[in-house]
């Protein structure tokens, strides 16, 4: 199942420029792996030891963060949109 | 000190000091690095005291090229530090104080961030000002941008409080109401900053110096405490970014020379109703898991806080505590604050008054300490936590009519 996933401008260097990339996966967890065997450094920049992500890294399905969802189990569908960015603090 | 790179929190990698905010290895945040302070201990001290009344006075610890700040001339900081001793003996201790941000330009500590951000943006070449904002912040970056003449955009959530909403739109701001909460907002400005040429989010790409804004509560704190640190602060968290900053003040005067003695404890203060700092901090984690704000107290309703991991560190290493307090508690705050110091704080500041009563009930507090208490924004920005809290006796114009009314009860005798 296709997903577009957007990247942020601060992993663009991984993705060779690209704002958005197609991937295949039934969960974000999947979508994500797709995604590290199109480009293989990404994985590095926002995968932790444990599997999971870096504690910085958000991503969103379809606006929503995926941690008010099933975490990187999310079921994703066919179409959807994936955001990823970094976490920043507000005011 | 000099600043003299941005490094990730995480990992230490260096980057100039650009705008950016985020570690490409790794994600981490970007935080501000110094070298060591060009001058001895007694110099640095006369150039703060010869300095401006205001943050600029600091200029020797802030990440800004031209110490005066630049374009942004609102006379932001050295915000009046009041003893509150009707507050310390309702309590049952003996010293607290009150550091009064009611009193900056816009009413909040914001204004201290955004004039960092701002005069740093003005050196990198910016030309349009914006933010994420739930209310205090919005109506900072649109003072500091009018007076420097540059337009903003303020993106704030659409259910805000009509009086933050009002006096953004009163400097000329561009105001985007966006269906949600903070959350969102905060990751529309995120996707957007990366997008927008010229455009300096203040608290996104521009956060490393944004951040930097808050020490000056700190420094401020010390010098007027006669250069003496206080034994404890009890600040706010919503982002976790003030509270460790103002931490942070601290120990780059004990590092300048500047002071001596023991770090204050620090106590962090958040709503019940959005508190996952608090929470993380209860259940000893070390990392905060989101959460969908619920509470009047809109100005820490940041359900995702991003500092947080560093707010629980800092507080537990400096023998510290994060608590939290329910809407009620927050009311009684404002109330407890303003008939003993004659502050009338937003609901931020009674979240940290209640805060503070806590751990006064709660023997937390030995009597004689000297506790400093962070007010954070004005009370007139969120008029709806104190109306019908009290009557309002309507009489004719006449001695009659007065004295009919104290008869009946209607006016206290």
């Amino acid at each position: 199942m296709a997903v577009t996933v957007k990247i942020p401008t601060q992993l663009r260097a991984v993705t060779s420029g690209e704002a958005e990339a197609t991937a295949e996966g039934g969960t974000v967890r999947e979508v994500l792996d797709s995604l590290y065997t199109e480009h293989a450094d990404l994985r590095e920049r926002i995968s932790g030891e444990d599997g999971g992500l870096r504690r910085f890294v958000n991503i969103y399905l379809s606006g929503e963060d995926i941690r008010f969802l099933d975490g990187l189990d999310t079921p994703v569908p066919d179409g959807a949109e994936l955001t990823i960015l970094p976490a920043v603090a507000g005011g | 000190m000099p600043a003299d790179a941005l490094k990730c929190k995480e990992c230490d990698t260096a980057y100039a000091l650009e705008a950016r905010y985020v570690c490409e290895r790794c994600f981490g945040p970007l935080e501000v690095s110094y070298s060591a302070p060009r001058a001895g201990a007694a110099e640095l001290k006369r150039r703060i005291q010869a300095g401006p009344l205001n943050l600029w006075r600091y200029a020797d610890f802030l990440p800004v090229e031209h110490g005066a700040g630049g374009a942004s001339s609102l006379h932001t900081g050295f915000t009046p530090l009041q003893r509150a001793d009707r507050l310390a003996q309702r309590l049952g201790l003996n010293e607290v104080w009150v550091k009064n941000e009611t009193a900056n330009p816009t009413h909040s500590f914001k204004d201290r961030v955004v004039a960092v951000a701002i005069a740093r943006a003005l050196e990198l070449g910016f030309e349009t000002l914006a933010c994420a904002s739930t209310g205090n912040l919005a109506n900072a970056v649109a003072a500091h941008a009018a007076v420097a003449g540059l337009p903003s955009y303020v993106f704030i959530p659409a259910d805000l409080e009509q009086e933050k909403i009002l006096a953004t739109g009163a400097y000329g701001a561009n105001v985007v109401a966006v269906d949600g909460n903070y959350d969102d907002v905060n990751r529309l400005c995120t996707e957007l900053s990366g997008d927008r040429d010229g455009w300096a989010f203040v608290n996104i790409n521009m956060r490393p110096y944004y951040a930097e804004g808050s020490k000056t509560l700190g420094y401020e704190i010390i010098e007027q405490l006669g250069w003496e640190p206080p034994d404890r602060i009890v600040g706010p968290i919503a982002s976790g970014s003030l509270f460790t900053k103002v931490g942070r003040a601290f120990e780059e005067f004990v590092e300048a020379g500047l002071v001596s003695g023991a770090a204050p404890v620090f106590n962090g203060a958040q709503a019940a109703g959005c508190s996952p700092v608090a929470q993380a901090y209860a259940a000893g984690r070390d990392f905060c898991t989101p959460v969908r704000p619920d509470t009047i107290a809109k100005s820490l309703a940041i359900g995702n806080p991003a500092d947080g991991p560093y707010a629980i560190d800092f507080a537990r290493r400096s023998g510290g505590a994060i608590d939290a307090v329910s809407d009620d508690e927050i009311r009684a705050g404002v109330r407890l604050l303003a008939e003993t110091t004659g502050i009338f704080a937003e609901t931020a500041g009674g979240v940290t008054t209640a805060t503070l009563a806590k751990l006064a009930a709660r023997g937390d507090i030995d009597p004689d300490e000297r506790v400093v208490l962070l007010i954070t924004g004005d009370g007139l920005k969120t008029l709806d936590v104190v109306r019908g809290t009290f009557e309002v006796a309507q009489i004719a114009p006449t001695t009659d009519a007065f004295d009919a009314a104290v008869a009946d009860d209607s006016i206290a005798a």
